[in-house]
């Protein structure tokens, strides 16, 4: 741990990962009262049900297209990609937090991970709910989508084609929210099993008891949990970064101008972890003071996290400006006439410099640290970012498609109701999901908070304890 | 404590400490008098503790790895033969062994068989899902999941013995040391 690397009083220790005074009891306590509560926060109450009015929303916004087909949208010929990938593109990358917090950051030991990596892994697995919902409703024939994406024996004997980026995506969704489900699992068995030994009501203790699957912490147990977590965590890694570089390739494979190019993969995947911890710090900020948890998610968190937001989005603005360089440098006169249409005479070109506006300009407030240190600001600053990076994929997909190869395709592209209800009722399933997870699991790891204890170490010890 | 006397039906002796530390040194206590059958419980992952009681076992990752190759098999695999064997289709001249093209999902299968693996495997050497065990009868247990730390011998140790053992865990200073019914 880091604290530990310097002498007592140095000024160099880091601000602690945990408010002072909290030992076992204290921490098991607290996180269990959350749930375990009869009490739950008027706040709670009112949330939920504005979000789970969205929710209704998408119900009716789906059911509608269903029975009309895509008409009902703005979609049209040549802006023929339009709302659903979009809205697919930014919660998929709204997802990639959460696996970073919990793989990545775990890999390279950074200890303050430990209270926010459970709900940042449950959003991620939300954000991919969310994501999934556009592509599977994006023809407004669902139920085709079986042979289109899936490599099944069919009566038709067709098969997918795998030379297809659109395929690759299939699998790297899939895989993603697949795993990111199991890691998340099981890094819940150690808590739900602390919970059935809480709970004093008897159902509870079967549905808990029942999803601990008879944990009882035997240091076998914990042994091999320990290697297999961080296996998990290592082969997380690699898949975070894969799943944005295919979305990308999505784009970055084709010949449309604005799409086509090298430096799509790590300027989507860097986007991606931007979005993730905007909307980890914009869920964190209010669910701390909610909660009264801001002794475990501390403002050294807060801080860290404005920090890693700060970095990913220069190297976000990075992407823009590799991307207008590539246009120009190109020499073609498609992409050179993309690059001006998207930035000063195109219809669209305000919504080039509000995405400057939202991802470059606003967040480079995070440099001072007098503003990280103000929730409020961080907050405003989140909000913004998670305007940009929708704006982003808009930019990106829409200026590009607008503009045809021949001027006599041109057409302007305007989102309809339908398209509005159902991104915003994909955000109320969303805090919907989210409200109900903190209301009914340990949305801090609490077995991990133990660990973070002074009382936890232990010294291995003279008797030839080394390993 | 109300069962002294040694039946058949005694699992082991459960002795309860309030630190990770004098668990851990009593961990290894016990394992160097020659105690084989023992296991330890805490609330967390305490480092070097399965050390401790003689654990070494290294199954999960050679169980990873099998899973990984074998999602990596099953992925090239199903690329290969549907789009060369099953379903070829030309499309702009393009390679049917396209192999390049088979790499995402290749690799994402890998990592998705591997995955799996890594939390079947453990979960099956471990035992669980495994609703009884015999340490839950003891009335403090469920603080194992909490904030106290357990070790038990089993009395199918060779060395075990009911006065023997209670004694030699009673100079351990644990906080109790309790029989624990099968």
């Amino acid at each position: 741990m880091a604290s530990t690397e310097y002498p007592q009083g140095d000024v160099r220790i880091p601000a602690p990962v945990i408010g002072p005074g909290h030992d076992y009891r204290s921490i098991t306590d607290k996180l269990v009262a959350l749930v375990l509560t009869k009490h739950t926060p008027i706040s709670w109450f009112i949330t939920t049900t504005i979000a789970f009015m969205f929710v209704m929303g998408l119900i009716v916004s789906i059911t509608y297209l269903l029975f009309k087909g895509v008409g009902i949208w703005g979609t049209n010929i040549p802006v023929g990609w339009a709302f659903p990938i979009i809205n697919f593109v930014w919660w998929i990358g709204i997802g990639h937090a959460g696996t970073l917090i919990s793989a990545i950051l775990l890999l390279f030991n950074q200890d303050w991970r430990t209270s926010i990596n459970r709900f940042a892994e449950a959003m991620t697995l939300f954000a991919v709910a969310c994501a999934a919902i556009f592509p599977i409703i994006h023809t407004g024939r669902p139920w085709l989508a079986a042979y289109w994406l899936f490599p099944y024996p069919n009566a038709m004997t067709l098969w997918p084609n795998f030379r297809s980026p659109l395929i690759w995506d299939v699998f790297a969704v899939l895989t993603y929210g697949s795993v990111s489900l199991v890691f998340w699992f099981t890094g819940l068995i150690p808590d739900l099993a602390t919970f059935r030994d809480q709970a004093t009501h008897p159902f509870l203790r079967k549905v808990y008891g029942l999803l601990a699957m008879g944990w009882r912490g035997s240091a076998r147990h914990w042994a091999r949990y320990e290697n297999a977590y961080l296996i998990l965590a290592g082969l997380s890694t690699p898949l975070v970064l894969s799943v944005h570089t295919v979305v990308s390739f999505d784009f970055a494979s084709s010949i449309i101008p604005g799409w086509h190019a090298t430096i799509f993969p790590p300027y989507f995947v860097a986007g991606a972890i931007y979005a993730g911890f905007a909307m980890v710090l914009t869920l964190a900020i209010p669910l701390r003071v909610v909660y009264g948890v801001k002794d475990f998610i501390t403002m050294r968190h807060i801080e860290n996290m404005a920090k890693v937001m700060l970095v990913t989005g220069l190297v976000v603005v990075y992407g823009y400006f590799s991307e207008a360089f590539f246009g120009w440098y190109s020499g073609s006169e498609y992409e050179r006439f993309m690059l001006k249409n998207r930035i000063y005479y195109g219809p669209y070109h305000w919504s080039y410099w509000v995405l400057l506006l939202c991802n470059f300009i606003v967040p480079q407030l995070m440099w001072s640290k007098k503003l990280r240190n103000r929730t409020g600001i961080v907050f405003l600053v989140c909000m913004f970012i998670n305007v940009g990076m929708w704006l982003e994929r808009f930019v990106i997909i829409v200026t590009s498609l607008h503009r045809d190869f021949l001027p006599s395709s041109w057409e302007m592209y305007y989102p309809t109701i339908w398209d509005f209800t159902t991104l915003f009722g994909t955000i109320g399933l969303f805090i919907t999901l989210m409200f109900v997870f903190v209301r009914i699991l340990p949305m801090i790891s609490i077995f991990e908070m133990r660990t973070l204890l002074p009382e936890a170490r232990t010294v291995p010890a003279s008797e030839g304890g080394s390993h | 404590m109300a069962h002294d006397a040694t039946t058949s039906s005694t699992y082991g002796l459960l002795a309860e400490f309030d630190s990770a530390q004098s668990l851990l040194s009593a961990a290894k206590q016990v394992t160097a008098a020659g105690y084989t059958k023992t296991d330890a419980f805490s609330p967390f992952p305490i480092h070097g503790l399965a050390d401790a009681i003689g654990f070494k076992e290294h199954k999960v990752p050679k169980i990873i790895l099998a899973g990984g190759l074998t999602g990596l098999a099953a992925g090239w695999g199903l690329e290969y033969w549907s789009q060369v064997i099953a379903y070829p289709m030309n499309i702009a001249g393009r390679p049917f062994n396209a192999w390049g093209a088979f790499i995402p999902p290749a690799f994402e299968t890998t990592i998705l068989f591997a995955a799996f693996s890594a939390v079947i495997g453990m979960l099956a050497l471990n035992g669980l899902p495994q609703p009884y065990h015999p340490v839950f009868n003891a009335e403090r247990f469920s603080l194992a999941s909490q904030t106290k730390f357990f070790l038990v011998i089993e009395a199918s140790d060779p060395k075990f013995n009911l006065d023997a053992t209670r004694a030699f865990l009673a100079g351990l200073h644990p906080r109790e040391v309790v029989p624990v019914e099968e």
